[in-house]
């Protein structure tokens, strides 16, 4: 009996040893201060990005970048929008804009059912050959695309693509096969192997297996391979260039084009209302992901 | 007339440079319950799914009804499957996954309903139709999965470790299912496992595996009692066998095993064949076949103390020296002994077994 | 066996045929363009095609005269001096920030998706915003100069010899956040029993990181270092944002120098060269890594 309430009342609640440490302990005002220090750095061109673009240029010209506006408006964005030029184009980045999404979400779809069944045929259906391919692909990831982008060219202009939207797709669904292929892979080898086994059974052939079976396991990972082409392919530069025609050109060409022209003179509030509008995406993509877009990055690099 | 349902010849399956499977042969009768036993990496899943035609061989023929199927696809084979991990869609229902296998074969709906029903009558699981798997114990989902192979309407079920994922209690429950099921429907079954419970309890036959080739092959009373070599023997019972390595020698007409200078009578052995004097073998007792303090009028005594005592309800387990090693003598729960006692052993030789030292096989 | 013949073995060709006819787009990938490209691009490296390729053989000229190029020396130093500091500050940067992270904090997630946010903007973006923030007449250096320090000089994107260093403040603001991210999820992959253990025992944190936590992550550095690395190659449009290569040429890369060769100055043999040579640096960092990392684990 004595044991027992000795044992009792070593099992109570309520602290035991030391406590813990007050907020305000020395260790954590240097944690959280060398934190909130960093967070300020990666904040402030954002800020500078979204104060510059609200002021007028004549207060651009007096004050300091990172004081806020003192008198808001919104002409820079509207300006940046539609009428900004690019060499003789004055319609601003809106074409930019609307080439970029024709741009993104055919390539997006097309990369992503190419890869997605490419790592399922990996997976669980592995031929003689397979993995060599497969070595082949990823080693690719790691060429610089310069060395390869001269040879696509010609086979684009054989194919009679170069300089249009299908080429440049053709193009995003390439440089984004190593990747999302070998997240796919790695996604569809992590799944129990006697479902794929029972599916057999089942009398499911490849076809149905991937459509029945796959992909309605695989959405999360269908949701991260979005992610990071839609982020990627939005953010592209040099296939933008090196592949279309000036009028099919993606909003960051335009961006660049616009702000980097030697003519006129320099808006820098307009500059940075274009550089934000083409930020956005990504970023609304990146905000909304969250945790998803962490995992995707993380995903297609850790084992990259 | 009992044919063969299954029938494996000189299958052999390697990997690259290894060797998985080498010219094996195994036949099935029909509606017989066999079981493949061996401890992981023995080759007996990787058989069931040559069976099944989850593989491809590397050489040899699969027969399955006097069938050649070794090129069939799966679905084609008369097969149904049941896997650890249950292997059920888990997005569908219960009733999406029992049925799925049917309307990829395209059965009229009418067919299909009343295969759902009778499955889901027969393993009780009606109620649950409408769930995911998601919402299913482990006991439910394995009952489902069993469900899956039911309604292919096939001869032949593969069961492949059906019973591992579960624990101890759901496991002897549905072990009873199983068995129900098999005297119910008198199909064929082949079952894998690595639990000797399972296969003692389940099987009509047990094969025991080891490295690819098949140690044995035999009803379950004769793969305990007269294990065909030293592993079979090690591998089935438990506790397991007492093992006595020694040399048969002659005392005045009597074969004895000379153990560590002690010897042991083995008069009532029936052996296969002559053994001669200086030969070393290897004494096999099972725990249950040694007496304890209660010898029956003219067989050997031989002394030994009690090191530990293991009691287990229904039995007890008594750990002792002999002939300076440790043995284990199983004997009833009410008999108590406390470490250090003297006791007399005597030895049933008659269930005994006797290996020779370097074939290791059954003498 | 009273059963039919024996099925002979099906024609592997056709073993599995929806899965080949599948993975046509990889193979055609793997094999024509990045197997195949990368070969002709090497192979016409030794050409002296201008506007248009073509077969006349001219030896490693192009490779002469890419090295006595000063444009293409000041390139490579650039990219060395880039990707030296680069390296090391990321390395640095990432695994602090992360090991911060690891201290059980509060607002992780908030500090997390500012850390992390600027990974998700295009480097031209990137590029911008630095190109305006670095404007020795609006940016950092006129607010420090109206603070009255008057003679504040920092005005690296107009100054020839600190330009690189204009150019890897921007590309550490984008890209440290991910191996921030990488290191975080190295630490959080350490078993919680090795940090109890090191206490138990009595070590200091930071001895604990150094000693004992850093060596257990070598191969989430040796992944990152592998990124990090062939992302410093390609480095192209953040310096085509930010400087164009200027002031003069004293911004330039390679791989914005194989563009400009191939696309604008209609020398093709020239970008094939210097292209060949971004493939070479590349082999150079991927080769060992690639070697430790699977072909000693196949002999091991």
């Amino acid at each position: 009996m004595a044991d027992t309430t000795a044992l009792n009342a070593r099992l109570a609640p309520g602290p035991q040893g030391k406590k813990p440490r007050p907020i305000l302990a020395p260790r954590n005002i240097m944690l959280y201060g060398a934190l909130i220090f960093a967070a300020v750095y990666y904040l402030l061109p954002l800020y500078v990005m979204v104060v510059t673009s609200l002021k007028g240029m004549p207060e651009i010209r007096l004050g300091n970048i990172f004081s806020p506006p003192v008198e808001i408006t919104f002409e820079p964005w509207v300006k940046a929008w539609s009428t900004a030029c690019t060499g003789l184009n004055c319609d601003g980045l809106s074409r930019g804009f609307w080439n970029s999404v024709r741009i993104t979400i055919p390539s997006t779809i097309v990369s992503i059912a190419i890869a997605s069944i490419n790592g399922y045929a990996l997976a669980n259906w592995r031929f003689k050959g397979a993995d060599l391919f497969f070595t082949i692909l990823i080693v690719g990831a790691f060429i610089p695309y310069q060395v390869m982008i001269y040879p696509i060219v010609i086979v684009l202009r054989e194919l009679g693509l170069y300089g249009s939207l299908t080429g440049l797709i053709i193009v995003h669904t390439i440089f984004g096969m190593p990747i999302l292929t070998l997240l796919f892979r790695n996604y569809f080898a992590s799944l129990p192997e006697e479902l794929f086994k029972a599916a057999r059974i089942d009398g499911a052939g490849f076809w149905m297996i991937y459509f029945k079976i796959m992909l309605p396991m695989a959405l999360p990972i269908f949701v991260v391979a979005m992610i990071l082409q839609i982020t990627g392919i939005w953010n592209d530069f040099l296939f933008g260039v090196v592949f279309t025609r000036p009028e099919y050109y993606p909003m960051t060409v335009q961006l660049n084009n616009i702000v980097n022209s030697v003519q006129g003179v320099k808006e820098y509030n307009v500059n940075m209302a274009a550089t934000i509008l083409t930020g956005a995406v990504p970023l609304i993509v990146y905000f909304i992901s969250g945790r998803l877009f962490v995992r995707g990055i993380a995903a297609g690099a850790v084992k990259g | 007339m009992t044919s063969n349902s299954v029938s494996v010849r000189d299958l052999s399956l390697s990997f690259g440079a290894v060797t998985v499977l080498d010219t094996l042969n195994l036949d099935v009768k029909d509606g017989e319950f066999l079981v493949l036993l061996g401890s992981s990496g023995c080759g007996k899943s990787t058989l069931l799914n040559c069976i099944a035609g989850l593989l491809d061989v590397t050489g040899g023929q699969i027969f399955i009804k006097e069938k050649n199927v070794t090129w069939e696809e799966p679905k084609d084979r008369g097969i149904g499957m049941v896997f650890q991990s249950y292997a059920l869609y888990p997005q569908m229902t219960v009733e999406g996954n029992l049925s799925f296998g049917l309307k990829v074969a395209k059965l009229p709906q009418a067919e299909i309903d009343k295969r759902v029903a009778r499955a889901s009558e027969i393993l009780q699981i009606q109620p649950l139709l409408k769930r995911k798997p998601s919402e299913l114990s482990g006991g439910q989902r394995q009952r489902v999965a069993i469900g899956r192979a039911l309604v292919r309407d096939v001869d032949v079920f593969l069961f492949d470790e059906p019973l591992s994922n579960l624990d101890a209690k759901l496991r002897s429950e549905l072990r009873v299912e199983i068995k129900r099921l098999h005297q119910s429907l008198k199909n064929t079954m082949i079952y894998v496992t690595h639990d000797q419970i399972e296969a003692l309890t389940l099987a009509d036959r047990i094969a025991v595996m080891k490295g690819g080739v098949i140690q044995q092959l035999a009803d379950p009373m004769t793969i305990y009692n007269t294990p065909e070599n030293l592993f079979v023997a090690g591998f089935i019972g438990s506790p397991s066998m007492n093992f006595f390595r020694g040399e048969i020698a002659d005392r005045g007409g009597r074969k004895v095993v000379s153990v560590n200078g002690v010897d042991l009578s083995i008069d009532s052995y029936k052996a296969r064949g002559p053994i001669e004097a200086g030969r070393k073998i290897v004494l096999g007792v099972r725990p249950e076949h040694v007496k304890v303090d209660e010898a029956p009028a003219g067989t050997d005594i031989h002394d030994a103390v009690v090191d530990i005592e293991e009691p287990m309800g229904a039995d007890n387990l008594l750990w002792l020296k002999l002939a300076g090693q440790i043995m284990s003598v199983r004997i009833a729960g009410a008999r108590r002994y406390a470490p250090g006692t003297p006791v007399r052993l005597s030895f049933d030789m008659s269930l005994a077994s006797i290996f020779d030292a370097t074939t290791e096989n059954r003498l | 066996m009273t059963g039919q013949a024996n099925a002979g073995r099906p024609n592997q060709l056709l073993r599995n045929l929806n899965s080949k006819i599948a993975s046509i787009p990889m193979i055609l990938t793997a094999v024509v363009i990045f197997f195949g490209g990368t070969l002709w691009t090497v192979f016409y490296s030794f050409t002296n095609s201008k506007l248009l390729p073509r077969l006349s053989f001219v030896g490693f000229d192009q490779y002469e005269r890419l090295w006595a190029a000063p444009r293409w020396v000041i390139s490579i130093q650039n990219l060395a001096v880039y990707g030296i500091f680069s390296l090391i500050f990321s390395l640095v940067i990432g695994f602090v920030l992360a090991a911060l992270m690891d201290q059980k904090i509060r607002f992780e997630n908030t500090f997390r998706t500012i850390f992390l946010y600027p990974f998700a903007l295009s480097f031209i973006v990137t590029g911008l915003v630095w190109q305006w923030i670095l404007n020795p007449e609006f940016g950092v250096q006129s607010v420090v100069r109206s603070l009255g320090w008057t003679s504040f000089s920092f005005d690296p994107l107009y100054n020839s010899d600190i330009v690189i260093y204009g150019i890897l403040i921007a590309a550490l603001w984008q890209g440290t956040g991910l191996v921030m991210c990488l290191m975080l999820a190295g630490l959080r992959g350490i078993d919680e029993d090795i940090w109890k253990a090191a206490r138990v025992d009595g070590i200091p944190m930071w001895k604990t990181y150094l000693l004992i936590i850093i060596p257990m992550m070598r191969p989430v550095f040796i992944t990152t270092l592998v990124i990090i690395a062939s992302g410093i190659v390609r480095v192209y449009d953040l310096v085509v944002a930010q400087t164009s290569g200027g002031p003069g040429i004293a911004s330039e890369v390679p791989a914005k120098y194989v563009y400009d060769y191939m696309f604008q100055a209609q020398n093709l043999g020239q970008g094939f060269a210097a292209s060949t040579m971004m493939l070479i640096t590349v082999a150079i960092i991927i080769v060992p890594w690639a070697y430790l990392e699977f072909g000693g684990r196949k002999r091991g």
